[in-house]
């Protein structure tokens, strides 16, 4: 029996891996789509948070713990500055200036030689694994149903519906935005940290526009009446390739396929039911 | 050196500035950033690439047949995503996110069929050679590729400033219930409007192509960091703000390649981009009153 169970874990080792790390991606897009903000810089975050977390234990060895909370901060940092702006604008201007964040992170990364440049970091020590990914995922899983659920959960709600309404009844609009933006991204950078630690290498090129619009379907698939949507959206889009292998080499034709079909005839997702609230 | 590199930069420049024009017009009239923009721009370069290579058309023939053929594309797609939502006056970011997945789609769809190896045009194509003006050399192609995006500039300018459809155009831009009620028809508007755009989005797909002397799928994906580094400096929906900021970015990627370092080049159209929004979002024309959501 274990003996089986041990087969299957290191058949699909990386397929494990990968449902826990883009089900904290999609949790990541959520955050932000939550508040009606588009974001399409969540590859960068990762990618940023992938690099933080891997120099940091490549190059200093530091602990698994330290590296894990640089790849939050530092991707934060980040969003603090692009996001700057959308104190006062948003929607078009944030979409726009997250395309823009992501190619010039690929354009960095491939040409900082310090972080090996087009051939990326190998041999990267192999932490954290299965149950640090699911422990995260679990943990933001519950911490943002616990958020939805709340007075916090009705403000971004408010604001995705209506968001002229959602000010004059007293949300602080651009607080929100800002926040959603900076919380997204440091659970991007920890997803880019926990995937680079199990694959042990990490390049400029998978952080890349594409990654970008991978990780918003899982949420427009899922929906984002719940946490729970964009995470079951995640994981469908992760297993369609396996299951359907003749079709994995358009997966990236798939993807934009849901995204278009499900904009246009099914705008609430496939769990398009909403949180029950208590406060 | 310098007035070589000038050249350069304004060569370089008047094709950012006509990519962003069609861009620009595409969002001032319809309200949506159309992603698919970087594909019209993709399939004119090699809509012109084939008209050469099969048709044996010379360069100045199969430039239009290019910008037709993106822009009739580009009225097929609008028909096809943004009519269903443009009918339910779905939110801004719903259409954006349409157009993002139809993007995706389009080319990983290029790259199957067309391959993602760089084609080139014809060696005959060009017809070759350079003038000197001093110290300055001005090659042919690049007098054919400044000539061809001030005159495409300037007719589409005259057009939306000077003419019947370009007063309707506006209209709709400015208030689609308005017009319609004056008797425009707003949805055929909408269909000019998109394949001016393509087809302008395809002629600057021919000249960057020559320019570069390199086509391929994913050459739209590029130039749309530029796209929007150009409109927001500008101003969203801007015409003259599109043509004078691409001249700005043309002249600062040539300045910063040549003085300071290539990798530097390629953040200018981000420092620039995220430079305007931090200090002056409305861009270089935008008005107090321009549309934001």
């Amino acid at each position: 029996m274990w003996e089986a169970l041990d087969d299957f874990y290191w058949t699909y080792q990386s397929l494990i891996h990968g449902i826990g790390v883009n089900g904290i991606l999609a949790l990541s897009v959520y955050v932000v789509l939550a508040v009606g903000q588009l974001s399409l810089g969540q590859a960068a975050f990762m990618g940023v948070g992938a690099y933080t977390g891997a120099l940091l234990s490549v190059k200093f060895g530091t602990p698994f713990a330290v590296s894990m909370a640089a790849s939050a901060v530092v991707p934060a940092l980040l969003a603090l500055v692009v996001g700057g702006p959308t104190l006062r604008l948003t929607g078009v201007y944030l979409a726009i200036a997250t395309i823009g964040l992501g190619e010039i992170t690929r354009i960095v990364f491939l040409n900082w030689d310090y972080a090996g440049g087009a051939l990326g970091l190998s041999s990267i020590p192999e932490r954290g694994g299965v149950p640090a990914i699911y422990g995260t995922l679990a943990v933001l899983l519950i911490g943002l149903t616990l958020v939805a659920r709340s007075r916090i959960g009705r403000a971004m709600e408010a604001m995705r519906e209506d968001e002229a309404a959602a000010g004059v009844m007293g949300v602080n609009l651009p607080r929100y935005r800002l926040v959603a933006l900076v919380v997204s991204s440091a659970m991007a950078g920890v997803a880019g940290c926990l995937s680079a630690h199990v694959s042990s290498f990490i390049g400029p090129n998978e952080y890349g526009f594409e990654a970008a619009v991978t990780i918003l379907s899982y949420a427009l698939l899922g929906g984002i009446g719940s946490p729970l949507a964009p995470v079951l959206g995640s994981t469908i889009l992760t297993l369609l390739p396996e299951v359907l292998r003749p079709l994995a080499d358009f997966r990236l034709m798939v993807n934009g396929l849901i995204i278009v079909l499900a904009v246009l005839f099914m705008p609430r997702g496939i769990l398009p039911w909403r949180i029950a609230r208590t406060g | 050196m310098l007035e070589q590199q000038l050249v350069n930069g304004v060569v370089l420049g008047a094709t950012y500035a006509l990519f962003a024009i069609g861009f620009t017009l595409m969002f001032g009239v319809m309200g949506v950033i159309n992603l698919t923009y970087g594909v019209y721009f993709a399939l004119g370069a090699f809509a012109a690439l084939w008209s050469t290579q099969w048709a044996g058309l010379p360069i100045w023939a199969a430039l239009p047949v290019g910008a037709l053929i993106a822009g009739l594309v580009a009225v097929l797609l609008d028909t096809l995503l943004l009519t269903r939502l443009r009918k339910a006056k779905a939110p801004e970011l719903a259409s954006l996110m349409v157009t993002l997945g139809a993007t995706l789609f389009l080319y990983a769809g290029m790259a199957a069929a067309l391959g993602t190896e760089i084609r080139r045009f014809p060696a005959e194509v060009f017809s070759g050679g350079a003038y000197s003006l001093g110290d300055v050399r001005v090659g042919t192609t690049q007098i054919l590729i400044l000539a061809a995006a001030i005159v495409l500039m300037l007719a589409l300018l005259a057009l939306v400033r000077g003419s019947r459809i370009g007063l309707a155009i506006r209209a709709v831009a400015e208030n689609p219930d308005a017009a319609a009620l004056m008797g425009i028809n707003g949805a055929l508007m909408l269909r000019v409007v998109s394949f001016l755009s393509g087809a302008i989005g395809g002629a600057a797909g021919v000249l960057v192509g020559l320019n570069f002397n390199a086509i391929q799928p994913f050459m739209g994906e590029h130039m749309m960091l530029r796209g929007f580094a150009v409109i927001i400096v500008g101003g969203l929906g801007d015409l003259r703000g599109a043509l004078l900021a691409g001249l700005l970015l043309g002249l600062a990627e040539v300045l910063t390649a040549a003085y300071l370092s290539s990798t530097l080049k390629d953040m200018i159209a981000f420092a620039l981009l995220v430079a305007t929004l931090w200090f002056r979002p409305l861009g270089l024309f935008g008005r107090a009153a321009a549309k934001r959501a």
